[in-house]
């Protein structure tokens, strides 16, 4: 037996990737191109040695700081290029790599010319507003200013139905008082001022304006017909032309000051006509020289940022790439003499010579005298887990690494998941006609990958793409599964010759109630098409599902279990294999596997025993003879030392693992009355945060063992029941696809088609093609991936997987490239 | 709400409550300060605090820092906070939040009213009032000359209405009137929260007239030490404290007549709660009493979210976030002007 397994393969696909401890011994001057290359290598996890300094006691905080300013730097361009609109596609062209020290002198040159550029154009910008808003009120003021001359002449009746006509209230409480004083008003008292204020604001602005004066103003206001850019949010807004007509000067300044509050700009026009054309023609000409200059201005900033923007992609990653390696450098350690710097780090074994030959590249490029010396350490901790995967296999080992990182070294569950998992979905997806839409789908993702993977998608597009392989297989399998239903749309179809039934007569009349005739040989592949819509077909279809459902689901049990003795036997733990996997196997097939095997019996002799009732009473009166339901010869002794195994298998898995837990823990630990003493040259050997220190006794506490032995044991016979149950969802929900594209085909489609109205049959097919759409091939397609998740996450991985391994996060430019800040 | 939170509470607080303890997460530990404590410039506070929760706020700051542009951007994060709850509450946590704001209303006011009576600025005043605090016409209560005006102009469109109904005098503005302005309308927000907090019910208002009742000791404190000397009258004294609290009405009688700083500190040692406090001082020193009110407010504050179903935690996370936001200006001060032997002279631990 030993022989045969030693003689297996490797299996090196299942299990985790080797990993080394190493240590780096890196000279000062040459760290940093040490770090650079790699990062672009990408094999190296460096652990942090630094863990208790917070970010700026390390040594290099400052680079990491200046990294920091310069992102913010490059941050500002980018919204500024933004903000322009402007549109600068990076120029692939060859430019050296720019040194930090440079780019972070150029970066601040730029930044300074633009936000010297910015304040100028924001300067002339707001001239320019205040112009613009003079011109308005100009513009605006004059209507009411024309007819405040008019008042001044004294007609107050015409003044009345005309321009005031419209404000209500307040214009005649100003009007009555007028009326009270009138002479004294329009020579000395009756003042205006006009303005311009933010719509939202304006009638706050009224209130306010009313309540400071106690109504002894009158307010006119025009929307004007431009909008103003704000300069501060750059984005246009609605004003509104004001002016205020009061009368005294402590109004003045109450309006003044309110004006003041409400960012309201006032502008003085003069009631003169003459002297208004003048002063408008003046703002006018002012205002095209500024409109020249701002426009100029504008380009001028645009090729600024335009030089900018042609490199900006790049200094963001040359940026983010220095970061990443200052904060690397800052996880490293000084040596003793401060020449050095240490670093510790998991690779790969496969990468040993990589690291090798770049970390002396690096030495050479960087002209060092002396080279970095690289070692492999004894490693007390856990290695990392560190799976190479594909662009296939990566959707699938993220579904496992979903449920827990392995274990290092671990059997991968994801080997088997590429096929299983496809494969159980299209058991409850059997549907060539839904597997085909699917197909499609997943096709078009793949002929599109490449434009894809470079673009920024949605959340639920990049759930999509990623899992793009996955839907592949699971469409393959879902035709395959639905040419065994013979399903198409719940269509029966012909394809592998003719039926092996006919009707009794002719007519046909009695084949949906009395049966058909066989007269030749079986459907060569999958179901019968003539079962479709047979008094028989659910009984038929349901044995049929439900007892696959079992046989895959004891199959698939049975792996997991084996995979935990390929586990055991690869950590070289015997006692798991003896107190264990033995009896877990014993007992999962002397009462499942039994059932198994009674299923493959009845299928192959075609026997009418009853199997529920085997099952039932091999347990309640194991000793009974079976009678009619006998499937083979001595069945019921085989029953009976069956049982006796199942029996005996529990406490067998119960009981001696705790005990010789404890018998090992005490002969190690026999006659030691003190615990070990760590020996004095090995302290010495290990710095304080290294990988190799910290051995820590772990206490041995039998009953939290035996605790924890007994709920595993309850677990796995409560649960080889109940999960196997639990395999039957495979025929409830196969079950339930069937019969709801039954119910859309028949009960939709059908129904429509029997009507000889076009629109009706319209209608019919357009309601059948969105159920179709989103219950049976997005709701279905969702449920089933889900209940292919939980059969493998709970009933496969359950049996072997621990899942308490964590990922292998090598130190890499193309990782740090991808996450957007 | 009287007794059944735990049934109903879910259903509109829930979520609101859910987020606030996941600010309070994000709080500043001792370690936090620790480390901040060992900083050398602002840059390096800067780079710590982007580890945590305000380092979006900070990170696009150019690089020589102020103190004031810290403190303005974890203001920011504060408020930001507080509007996001406060678009999310229904009543009456909605009314809720918004007496939290009141306080800096009034501060607000007070010193708008105050700068205009200097002849400040109007806009530089806008910049220094509390982001909590602003209401639409801020700017507008620079226009009037009296309290009278102050409220027919401004206030009556604002929830600071009705606390005004007591100190509306025709007086001219000074210094003196809007101390008084500011402890009347405090004393009515006070009570008016608490009577809020008392409709409400339940272990909101259990929390919260806690809380609230030693805010308003506090201030009657306060109010004791610095009138002292003044010529404020016992009588007027007594007016600004507010109508509950521990020291309600008892202690009051007391403090009105204080003359002396020791004189409250005998008033105040009668009341256990507030033994503590005192006890920690030396007599006739009032300097480190702030600081001793402030750390029991934090073990207060603390305490309200040991409980669940009730506003109280809201309350306590915005007060505590301000005291955060108190110690980080000390600290950058402190840093800043290279003064680290300071440091914990002023910093109110939380966690």
């Amino acid at each position: 037996m030993d022989d045969f397994l030693d003689k297996l393969p490797q299996m090196d696909l299942m299990r985790s990737e080797k990993m080394t401890l190493v240590q780096l011994i890196i000279p000062v001057e040459s760290a940093h191109r040490c770090v650079t290359y790699l990062g672009e290598l990408g094999l190296l996890q460096f652990r942090d040695l630094n863990a208790d300094k917070s970010p700026f006691q390390r040594t290099f905080a400052n680079q990491v700081k200046r990294c920091g300013e310069m992102s913010r730097k490059l941050r500002f361009f980018k919204d500024q290029i933004d903000k322009a609109g402007l549109r600068c596609s990076p120029r692939h062209e060859l430019e050296p790599d720019i040194e930090l020290g440079d780019l972070e002198r150029q970066l601040a040159d730029h930044e300074h010319e633009v936000l010297e550029m910015n304040s100028n154009s924001e300067k002339l910008r707001q001239t320019y507003n205040e112009l613009l808003e003079f011109k308005i009120v100009l513009q605006k003021a004059n209507g009411f200013l024309a007819s405040s001359n008019a008042h001044a002449t004294g007609d107050e009746t015409e003044l009345h139905e005309g321009t005031y006509s419209n404000n209500g209230f307040i214009e005649t409480s100003s009007l009555l008082e007028q009326e009270m004083r009138p002479e004294p008003l329009n020579q000395s008292g009756l003042r205006f001022i006009s303005g311009i204020i933010n719509k939202d604001k304006l009638l706050r602005f009224e209130r306010m304006l009313f309540r400071a004066t106690r109504g002894n103003m009158l307010f006119n206001q025009t929307p004007s017909d431009e909008e103003i850019m704000d300069p501060s949010t750059s984005e246009m807004v609605e004003k509104i032309v004001f002016v205020v007509f009061f009368s005294g000067e402590q109004a003045r300044t109450k309006i003044l000051k309110i004006c003041e509050a409400f960012s309201a700009n006032c502008y003085p026009v003069p009631e003169d006509t003459t002297k208004q054309r003048q002063l408008t023609r003046e703002v006018l000409s002012r205002l095209s020289d500024l409109e020249a200059t701002l426009h100029a201005g504008t380009r001028h900033r645009n090729d600024a940022l335009n030089a900018v923007g042609y490199r900006l992609t790049k200094w963001i990653t040359t940026v983010r790439r220095e970061k990443a390696v200052y904060d690397t450098l800052n996880m490293l350690n000084f040596d003793v003499t401060k020449k050095c710097l240490v670093g510790e780090g998991w690779c790969p074994t496969f990468a040993k010579t990589q690291i090798h030959e770049v970390l002396q590249r690096a030495t050479f490029d960087s002209n060092s005298q002396v080279g970095v010396i690289f070692h492999v350490m004894q490693a007390v901790e856990s290695p990392p887990t560190y799976f190479r995967t594909n662009k296939l296999t990566n959707a699938f080992q993220e579904i496992i690494d979903a449920y827990g990182v392995a274990r290092y070294q671990e059997a991968n569950p994801a080997v088997y998941s590429v096929v299983t998992y496809p494969f159980l979905f299209a058991v409850m997806f059997g549907d060539w006609g839904h597997g085909l839409c699917l197909l499609l789908g997943a096709l078009y993702l793949l002929a599109r990958e490449r434009k894809l993977s470079s673009q920024k998608l949605g959340s639920f597009m990049e759930m999509l793409f990623g899992g793009r392989y996955v839907i592949f297989l699971m469409a393959l399998f879902s035709i395959y599964c639905g040419l065994i239903y013979n399903e198409f749309f719940s269509v029966p179809f012909h394809i592998f010759g003719g039926s092996a039934y006919k009707c009794r007569d002719t007519t046909c009349s009695d084949a949906y109630t009395v049966g058909l005739v066989k007269y030749r040989d079986p459907y060569p592949f999958g179901v019968d098409p003539s079962w479709r819509g047979s008094r028989s077909e659910l009984p038929y279809l349901n044995s049929l599902k439900m007892k696959m459902s079992i046989l895959l689901g004891i199959a698939q049990m049975n792996l997991g279990l084996i995979l935990s003795f390929f586990n055991a036997r690869f950590f070289g733990s015997s006692l798991d294999i003896r107190y264990q996997f033995i009896p877990q196997m014993i007992f999962l097939n002397s009462l499942f596997g039994y059932l198994s095997l009674l299923i493959i019996i009845k299928w192959c002799t075609g026997s009418q025993a009853d199997l529920y009732h085997v099952m039932i009473y091999m347990f309640l009166s194991p000793t009974e003879e079976l009678g009619e339901n006998e499937l083979f010869w001595g069945q019921r002794p085989l029953q009976i030392l069956l049982l006796l195994m199942a029996f005996i298998a529990v406490p067998w898995m119960l009981f001696p693992k705790p005990f010789a837990l404890r018998k090992i823990h005490m002969e190690r630990f026999q006659g030691r009355t003190y615990g070990v003493l760590g020996t004095s040259e090995v302290d010495l050997d290990v710095e304080p945060d290294s990988a190799r220190g910290g051995h820590q006794e772990e206490e041995f506490n039998f009953s939290e063992i035996f605790v924890h032995q007994l709920i595993h044991s309850i677990e796995f016979v409560l649960g080889s029941v109940s999960n196997t149950a639990s395999y039957l969802r495979l025929w409830a929900l196969s079950l339930a696809h069937s019969e709801l594209s039954t119910v859309f085909y028949e009960k939709v489609l059908l129904l429509a088609w029997g009507y000889e109205n076009i629109l009706i049959r319209l209608i019919g097919l357009v309601v059948f093609a969105f159920a179709t759409a989103f219950i049976l091939l997005m709701m279905e397609t969702l449920s089933a991936f889900l209940h292919a998740l939980r059969l493998h996450w709970v009933e496969f991985m359950g049996k072997f997987f621990h899942g308490d391994g964590y990922k292998f996060k090598p130190f890499s430019f193309a990782l740090i490239s991808d996450d957007d800040e | 709400m009287y007794g059944f939170e735990a049934l109903t509470f879910n259903i509109h607080g829930g979520y609101l409550e859910a987020i606030v303890r996941g600010h309070r997460a994000g709080l500043l530990t001792t370690a936090d300060y620790n480390n901040l404590c060992q900083c050398e410039n602002l840059d390096d506070i800067k780079m710590h605090l982007s580890a945590t929760k305000y380092g979006s706020y900070l990170q696009n700051e150019p690089s020589p820092l102020h103190t004031t542009t810290i403190v303005e951007k974890c203001t920011l994060k504060l408020v930001d906070d507080y509007k996001h709850m406060l678009c999310q509450a229904t009543e009456p946590m909605s009314t809720f939040l918004e007496y939290i704001r009141y306080g800096h209303m009034i501060d607000n006011v007070v010193l708008i009213v105050t700068g205009t009576l200097h002849e400040r600025d109007v806009q530089e005043l806008i910049e220094k009032c509390h982001p909590l605090g602003m209401f639409d016409s801020i700017a507008t209560l620079a226009v009037a000359q009296n309290m009278r005006e102050l409220y027919r102009l401004v206030l009556v469109d604002t929830p600071l209405a009705p606390y005004f109904s007591e100190c509306l005098t025709s007086e001219d503005l000074d210094d003196m009137n809007i101390e008084i302005m500011r402890n009347t309308l405090y004393k009515a927000y006070l009570e008016d929260f608490y009577k809020f907090c008392q409709k409400l019910g339940g272990a909101t208002a259990e929390i919260m007239s806690d809380l609230l009742a030693f805010e308003a000791d506090r201030r009657a404190v306060n109010i004791t030490i610095n009138s002292i000397g003044t010529e404020l009258t016992r009588e007027d004294r007594k007016k600004l404290y507010s109508n509950f609290g521990l020291l309600y009405p008892y202690g009051h009688e007391e403090l009105a007549i204080c003359e002396d700083i020791d004189q409250v500190r005998g008033v105040m040692e009668k009341y256990p709660p507030y033994q503590a406090i005192f006890s920690k001082m030396s007599y006739g020193e009032s300097q480190m009493l702030d600081k001793a009110f402030y750390e029991e407010e934090v073990r207060r504050l603390c305490l309200a979210f040991e409980q669940q179903f009730h506003y109280g935690v809201f309350f306590a996370y915005m007060r505590l976030r301000e005291q955060e936001i108190r110690n980080l200006m000390w600290i950058s001060e402190c840093v800043a002007q290279n003064q680290k032997s300071r440091i914990h002279d002023s910093v109110v631990y939380m966690f």
